[in-house]
């Protein structure tokens, strides 16, 4: 079955007539994915790529379309109306993949979607591949296979370097989930690692981090008292430089927390593989997998 | 992005805090009219840079007379200050901030901060204030009080008070301490900050409660809509090719090598300078391109890591989802004839549109390295680093 997303997904795509909206949604229709909706406010009636019904709003789109995934690509000043609007409308599962939405605004959102019972993962996320089967948001489907590896990341195009050479080696995925690298997000390590932990499609983890903050750290706790499946980890950043912060608003080292060095030691406390580098990955997934 | 103490300040004071009689200068002469416009007999000529414990560095000096408000000003304009929050290179002071001094009877300390775990802005404070919260952490731990704000409702008062009777406050400053409470919470959401501190707020002998320094941070993806708040940034505190990059929107770190590096994503930017170093090379900066690279974004990233005289070779290295290797492609090339690049210049390209991507960069008829994966890529530069230098 994966995780979060699959065959019987039926998606809509919130910001379908953009320049990334558009490109992307094709990318999701030729990966198979059941997108069965768009939302572009005022372009309500038109069709998009031949088949797929534009709606004013969210709501519409669940009521005549029976939407209940969506993912989101509105430029950041909307994003969190547009997640707002997912969650009021009845989605269960809402992607966003907007990058520089305002942490202040993420404050609001995501006590509004748990409130709603909707799952947010994102935002500046990648989205999540279920390969063979579904596609949300912007994992490129040529490089992903199916298979019995879950993986999550914080990072995107990190996630397609390893996934890709999983797939070369011959070993598929049972879904990929790209969290964000934003500091407030929706779904974090524990969710995803929970839902491979009890998907009985997914044999091996992978996990693939970063130097700053301590989620990593949790995580490994959380594979030490809850996961019976083996786990696989990367932390990016491993030769970054203290005190500078690299791109993603967690990414910095402070002092003697967050770095690689005490991540990889947790790693290695909670009985998981380290990766020391991404091409690592195969031999340590596959003395796994057996 | 990071502010002036000074301009911290002028914007709490805008939500009710109260701070004391101040004014900036950029002259020793502007400094000494500052004091006498602020009157009495007593000032602080304070350095400004973004960084905290300026005064352990010399950078705060309690003057008694106009011509001591001159000589510290003197003294002060053009220095350059070390705190542990510079690094050793440090930064040269430009501005000064001339304050009255005020008789402090006691020292407290209050941070907002975006707490991730609860996902909610979170309030320390602490009785012992004047000294860094991490250093009251360890020698006072039980002084620190947290609250939590639930952001449907907002900083309630019966939070503030909470905090304040936990400070020790006497009942008759309650409510002022409410008032900064309340006025903090205020300005660091409506002005989208991710960080304001007050260390010291100091009670006075006067029974007054002032702001005796304030530090804020606030969150660059949402400058575009707090105008007031984006034009106070200061180039002068930022290496010069950040802001470039900052200008152009990209995310550029100056780093001590001589490989220049242009990566979409942070997560794989980061992995590609470790593999840069196995590979025996340095990385001479971080550069996120980020997603949607334009041809024009490209060129950018190629103007600023060409900019930097240590780079002896570059890579630019885009797994592409978002973005498509193709745009990226035309990028390279529009960038590569026009810029002219005086090192060697290894190109990988995945993802999203490889194929055609590697179309273009092939038929340019360039002098481009290709690789194919990200082995590969740090692996060809390295060498390609050391054909240049040998």
């Amino acid at each position: 079955m994966s995780i979060f997303i699959d065959k019987s997904t039926r998606l809509v795509v919130q910001g379908i007539t953009g320049r990334d909206g558009s490109f992307h949604a094709r990318q999701m229709i030729d990966y198979g994915t059941s997108v069965v909706a768009g939302v572009t406010p005022g372009k309500g009636g038109q069709t998009f790529a031949g088949t797929v019904p534009v709606f004013n709003t969210v709501a519409e789109a669940v009521a005549k379309a029976g939407a209940d995934t969506s993912v989101i690509y509105v430029p950041p000043a909307g994003a969190a109306g547009a997640m707002y609007e997912a969650a009021d409308a009845g989605i269960e599962l809402i992607v966003c993949i907007t990058e520089g939405v305002p942490v202040m605004d993420m404050t609001k959102v995501l006590p509004y979607v748990r409130a709603k019972g909707a799952r947010l993962i994102g935002p500046n996320c990648p989205g999540a591949i279920t390969p063979g089967e579904c596609k949300v948001g912007i994992i490129p489907g040529n490089i992903c296979a199916p298979g019995r590896v879950g993986l999550v990341s914080r990072s995107g195009t990190l996630t397609y370097e390893i996934v890709h050479h999983l797939t070369r080696n011959g070993i598929g995925q049972s879904t990929c989930v790209g969290i964000g690298g934003d500091p407030l997000i929706g779904t974090n390590f524990i969710d995803v690692l929970a839902a491979f932990q009890a998907d009985p499609k997914t044999d091996v983890i992978v996990m693939m981090g970063e130097i700053g903050g301590t989620d990593e750290q949790h995580a490994a706790a959380f594979i030490k008292a809850n996961v019976t499946k083996p786990v696989v980890g990367f932390i990016a950043g491993q030769t970054a430089p203290k005190g500078r912060r690299m791109g993603h608003a967690g990414a910095i080292i402070s002092g003697s927390s967050g770095t690689a060095e005490e991540k990889i030691a947790a790693f290695a406390a909670a009985g998981m593989g380290v990766m020391r580098r991404p091409l690592d990955v195969v031999t340590l997934v596959k003395e796994r997998l057996q | 992005m990071e502010i002036h103490e000074y301009q911290a300040k002028e914007l709490l004071a805008g939500f009710g805090v109260a701070i004391p009689r101040g004014g900036v200068a950029y002259s020793p002469e502007q400094a000494v009219y500052r004091a006498a416009e602020i009157g009495g007999a007593r000032w602080v000529v304070k350095a400004q840079i973004h960084s905290g414990a300026r005064g352990k560095a010399g950078g705060v000096k309690v003057c008694s007379s106009e011509d001591e408000v001159r000589q510290a000003a003197k003294a002060l304009l053009g220095k350059k200050l070390v705190t542990h929050q510079t690094g050793p290179e440090g930064r040269v002071v430009h501005r000064l901030y001339v304050e009255q001094a005020v008789p402090i009877a006691r020292e407290l300390y209050i941070g907002f901060v975006l707490d991730r775990k609860s996902q909610r802005i979170m309030i320390v404070a602490s009785a012992n204030g004047g000294m860094e919260i991490e250093e009251v952490a360890k020698r006072h731990p039980d002084s620190i009080v947290r609250e939590v704000v639930e952001p449907a409702i907002g900083l309630s008062a019966f939070q503030a008070r909470e905090i304040a009777f936990a400070l020790g406050l006497p009942a008759a400053q309650v409510n002022r301490m409410v008032t900064v409470l309340l006025g903090c919470h205020r300005a660091f959401r409506e002005l989208d900050a991710t960080m304001v501190e007050i260390n010291p707020l100091v009670l006075t002998e006067d029974t007054q409660i002032l702001a005796l320094d304030a530090k804020m941070a606030f969150d660059d993806n949402a400058l575009f809509r707090r105008p007031n708040v984006a034009e106070l940034r200061d180039y002068a505190e930022e290496d010069p090719r950040e802001a470039q990059a900052a200008e152009y929107g990209l995310n550029y770190v100056a780093l001590d090598g001589d490989i220049g590096c242009i990566i979409n994503g942070a997560g794989l930017a980061m992995a590609t300078m470790d593999m840069i170093k196995h590979a025996g090379g340095e990385p001479a900066n971080f550069l996120d391109i980020g997603g949607g690279a334009s041809p024009e974004r490209v060129a950018n990233a190629f103007k600023l890591v060409l900019s930097d005289v240590k780079v002896s070779a570059m890579l630019v290295n885009i797994f592409a989802g978002i973005n498509r290797c193709d745009w990226v492609a035309q990028g390279v090339v529009q960038a590569a004839r026009e810029l002219k690049p005086r090192v060697p210049l290894v190109v990988r390209l995945a993802g999203t549109n490889v194929e055609e991507g590697r179309r273009i960069i092939r038929e340019s008829g360039l002098p481009i390295i290709s690789a194919d994966t990200l082995a590969e890529a740090a692996d060809r530069v390295v060498a390609a680093k050391q054909g240049v230098s040998a």
